[in-house]
Order: C-alpha cells, then sequence, then structure tokens
C-alpha cells in the first residue's frame, strides 16, 4: 500500500486517493516492478501499483503511454517482460476475470447466437447445458437487459453486441473485469447509454473494474478513482479519488466536486502531456 | 418501374437470343455455323432427353468425384498448413507453382500413372481442384481475426478449442470461395479431358463428337449444356454457403 504512496507525486489541493485499501481492506490487485519494452521504446520500467477491491478504476493518460498495455499485460493477453502480477497473492491462472475488447465487432463469434455468444465461457469450462442456460438466464434477471439473444451478433446495433461482450465477460461471475476502450467504437447516443449500463451493472455487482478510457470526461464520470499515467516508460502521474454518489447522471456532470476533479485531472494530463 | 427489377436479369438472355437470330436470319452468318436459336433448343431438349442427358450425368459425377477428393484432401491439409504460418511460407512456393501450372500440362503424367480412362480425368480434376482449395483454407485460417482468437484465449481456450472452436469456424467463408472455384476448375479441366483423352461419354466428349460429324445444333446444345452445369454448380456452392456460413461478408 505505501508503495503507491510513495509513487505519487505530492497531491494537489483536490482530495485525492486516500491509501488503497484503507478501510483494512487488502488491495485486489498488486503489480511489482513491471516491465516492458517494444523494440527500442521502454513502456514500463519496474512498475508498481495496487488495485483497490471492489473499485472502478479509470485508466487515462496521453496517447501512446500504454493504458491498453497495462491492463493487456495484467489479462495476460501480453507477456511482460519482468515484474509481477497477483490478485489475492493469486496468479492469473488461478482466478477468474472477464476482459471486453473495444472492437466487439471482432471480439464476437458471428456465427453463435448472442446467447450462445454469453454462454460460450462456462462451455470452456466444462458446464453442461442446462446450467449454461440457468446461469445466463440469471445474468440477463439481474442485469434487468432487454436483448433478443437469439439473434446473432452482426443482426444486433453496435451498442447491443457490446452489451453481449460484457455479458460475456460477466458470466463467469469474474473476480475482476477489464474494459479496453469498451464504447469508442460506438457513436455518442450509444456511448452514453452504455455508460449508465456499465454503472448499473458495477452498482449491481460490485466487480472490481479497470477501465481504460480515452475521454476524460468518461473516466471521471464513471471511475471510483482516475489512474492518471505520464508518457512512457509510464508512471503514476496521479490517482486520484473521486467519491460522488452512485448512481450519478447528468446532475453529476455540474456537481462542483466533478468539475474540480475533472479539472485537477486534466491539469496533471496537461503536465505530463508538455513534459515530453 | 420498381416491380419489373427482378426481371432485369432476364433482359441480357432476350438480347442475346435477338442478336442471335437476327444474325442468322440477316444471312450474315452461315446458318450451317450458326444454326438458329430454335434449332439449338430443340436439339438441347430432344438431346437431354437421350444421349445428351446421359453425357451431362456423366460429367456431374466426375466433376463431383474430383471435387470431393480435392476437398477431403485439401480441407485438412489447409488447416494444418494455416495453423502454422512458418510450414505454409515454407511450402508456399510449392503450391503457388503448381496452381499456377496448367492442370492440362498434367495430363500426360497422369496418363503414365493411370492409364486412359475415368482415374486419370478425375485425379487432374481433383489435382487442379485441391491446390485451389488447400490455399483458399490456409489463408482463411491464417487470417483468422487477431481479436477473436485473443478473445477465445483470454476465456480459457486451450489451442486444440482455439482451432476447433475459432479458427475453422473463422476460414469457412474463404472455404467456401476455394470450394467454387475448386469446382469450376475441375469441370473445366473434366470437359477438357473428355474431349481427349479417349472418352466413350460425357458433356466434353458431346461437343468434340457434334463437331466432328458437323451437327451444329448438337453441338450447341451441349455447350449450353456444359454452361448450365458450371452456372448451376457455383450457385450450389452459393446456396450451401448461405445456408451455412450465415455470417459470412457481415
Amino acid at each position: 500500500m505505501s508503495a503507491t504512496h510513495a509513487l505519487r507525486p505530492a497531491p494537489a489541493e483536490v482530495p485525492t486517493s486516500a491509501p488503497v485499501g484503507g478501510a483494512g481492506l487488502r488491495p485486489h490487485v498488486t503489480i511489482r516492478g513491471l516491465s516492458k519494452r517494444f523494440g527500442e521504446a521502454v513502456i514500463y520500467d519496474k512498475f508498481d501499483l495496487d488495485i483497490p477491491r471492489g473499485e472502478l478504476i479509470s485508466v487515462f493518460g496521453p496517447n501512446g503511454c500504454g493504458k491498453s498495455t497495462l491492463i493487456n499485460m495484467i489479462a495476460g493477453l501480453i507477456p511482460l517482460d519482468e515484474g509481477q502480477v497477483l490478485f489475492d497473492g493469486m496468479l492469473l491462472s488461478e482466478i477468474k476475470f472477464g476482459y471486453v475488447f473495444q472492437n466487439y465487432r471482432e471480439a464476437l463469434f458471428p456465427w453463435l447466437r448472442a446467447f450462445d455468444n454469453i454462454a460460450y465461457p462456462l462451455k470452456l469450462a466444462g458446464v453442461g447445458k442446462s446450467e449454461r442456460r440457468a446461469q445466463v438466464e440469471k445474468l440477463v434477471a439481474r442485469l434487468g437487459v432487454r436483448l433478443d439473444l437469439n439473434k446473432y451478433p452482426y443482426q444486433m446495433s453496435g451498442g447491443q453486441q457490446q452489451l453481449v461482450s460484457i455479458m460475456r465477460a460477466l458470466v463467469v461471475e469474474p473476480e475482476i473485469l477489464f474494459l479496453d476502450e469498451p464504447f469508442s467504437a460506438l457513436d455518442y447516443e450509444m456511448t452514453l447509454f452504455m455508460r449508465e449500463q456499465l454503472q448499473k451493472l458495477f452498482i449491481e455487482t460490485k466487480t472490481t473494474t479497470v477501465l481504460v478510457s480515452h475521454d476524460l470526461e468518461e473516466a471521471v464520470y464513471l471511475a471510483d478513482r482516475v489512474l492518471l499515467l505520464s508518457r512512457y516508460p509510464a508512471r503514476v502521474a496521479d490517482f486520484v479519488r473521486y467519491d460522488g454518489a452512485r448512481p450519478r447522471t447528468d446532475v453529476t456532470l455540474s456537481d462542483p466536486d466533478f468539475v474540480r476533479t475533472k479539472a485537477h485531472c486534466l491539469e496533471v494530463f496537461q503536465r505530463e502531456v508538455r513534459r515530453a | 418501374m420498381k416491380r419489373l427489377e427482378p426481371f432485369l436479369p432476364v433482359v441480357g438472355v432476350i438480347g442475346l437470343l435477338a442478336v442471335w437470330s437476327i444474325a442468322v436470319h440477316s444471312g450474315f452468318v452461315d446458318p450451317v455455323l450458326l444454326p438458329p436459336p430454335k434449332a439449338a433448343f430443340d436439339a438441347l431438349v430432344k438431346g437431354m432427353g437421350g444421349v445428351l442427358g446421359f453425357d451431362f450425368v456423366r460429367t456431374v459425377e466426375r466433376t463431383v468425384w474430383a471435387t470431393l477428393i480435392a476437398a477431403v484432401i485439401a480441407i485438412p491439409l489447409g488447416i494444418v498448413l494455416g495453423s502454422s504460418e512458418r510450414l505454409y511460407r515454407s511450402l508456399e512456393f510449392v503450391i503457388d507453382f503448381f496452381r499456377s501450372t496448367p492442370a492440362s500440362a498434367m495430363f500426360p503424367l497422369f496418363l503414365v500413372l493411370f492409364g486412359v480412362g475415368d482415374k486419370t480425368k478425375i485425379s487432374v480434376a481433383a489435382f487442379g481442384a485441391m491446390l485451389v482449395i488447400l490455399f483458399n483454407v490456409a489463408y482463411g485460417v491464417m487470417n483468422a481475426r487477431k481479436t477473436r482468437l485473443l478473445a477465445a484465449k483470454v476465456m480459457g481456450a486451450s489451442r486444440l478449442r482455439v482451432l476447433f472452436d475459432v479458427m475453422l469456424l473463422e476460414s469457412l467463408p474463404q472455404t467456401f470461395v476455394g470450394l467454387r472455384n475448386g469446382v469450376s476448375l475441375a469441370l473445366v479441366i473434366i470437359v477438357v479431358a473428355e474431349m481427349f483423352i479417349g472418352s466413350q461419354d460425357g458433356i466434353g466428349h458431346s461437343v468434340f463428337e457434334a463437331q466432328q460429324l458437323f451437327e451444329m445444333p448438337r453441338m450447341y446444345a451441349a455447350i449450353f449444356a456444359a454452361g448450365a452445369l458450371g452456372y448451376g454448380l457455383n450457385l450450389l456452392f452459393l446456396l450451401i454457403e448461405r445456408r451455412f456460413v450465415h455470417w459470412s461478408g457481415r
């Protein structure tokens, strides 16, 4: 816990994060000594981070700083050069997690109906057919989603497809959920709708969630904490807490605390951009 | 106007028949070389009920066998080659070389191997079709969307599951492209083989024999039968594709 603290630059006057796990909870994910290079470029060099349990963390930073690389490494999509990522002291292979891709069109299986797409991770886990059906139906009921799951992905709108994609990630009841710019391929109307869906879902499940976003307003609006990264080699530029009550609405966007937090994040971001 | 749109394809057919009739009746073309459409059509109807019909069935049989053999060999092989980029790259030149070699140039070799008969015709056609199918299947597997493979992997799918649950299905649209090209090529090779490699039947034999006997309406009838067969086979594969690879191109 102190590691995060030590890495954080002197907090600005905005009420930034309390120490992670301050309530006596252990952090959910501990990242230690993470290093990654792509050719000559050092993206991460001995990077440390603690991700608190049951919170929604937005990751924001300059273009190409390695936002997606970070969650891809945590989720095991790309290998680390060095370092260690532990989930409650366990390895990735020992836990259940969900991952949502930016490109839903290429992440879903077009030969399966939406229902079978959602049930696919259960099938991989060896869950029987009737049990799969029961679990998907339970998830649908819990999320209150109104979708015709007999459709094929290509018969659905972009937002619906991404919703199916998120449900596929949630069906295994993951301990942690990763989303890589999940709404950036959607039009604005659908993006707003999907933000609400994600928030509802988070309130409902309280699953530790790591969301990469390229939209600062979205990052703050959805987050309990915003992880601001520097240009590569990426450091934690700030790990800003935002306590706005949920469910957050349009009113939240003009709430002084929200505005202040967002302004602070922007300031840190611009400082990091100029540093180059 | 909108209601007439389904009939647009007929316009070309009517146009062709009109040009043909005018060419014959104006005396512009020797009616012995180009009989009137009606004579060719009558020969087609009469022939399909008799000898030409039998020849048609023989050609279908050979083409189906050739395509079937080609598919049975090429699809599994293509999947194996496609799932290992290194393996494919090391064989790519050989495949491309023989794919570019006119299959008809292989006739003498296959004649030595299999003698005069159906075996030679079918095996040359299968050889040609196989390379086309192989190439397409391998490319279909290799070009499987990386995100989709990654998605399966991140959900915990083993390599074998990824192969069967994702790669195989991802390659299906391209496999059907290969099958359609393969069956067309097989038909071309079979018809040529029926003309020139001591054949007693088949559409190719029918065209050749009619020409030798100077029975022009019968020759045109046989040509149209070959055309209809080629078009029909292509259409058949398209329909199968639409049924089983419903996501293709979406």
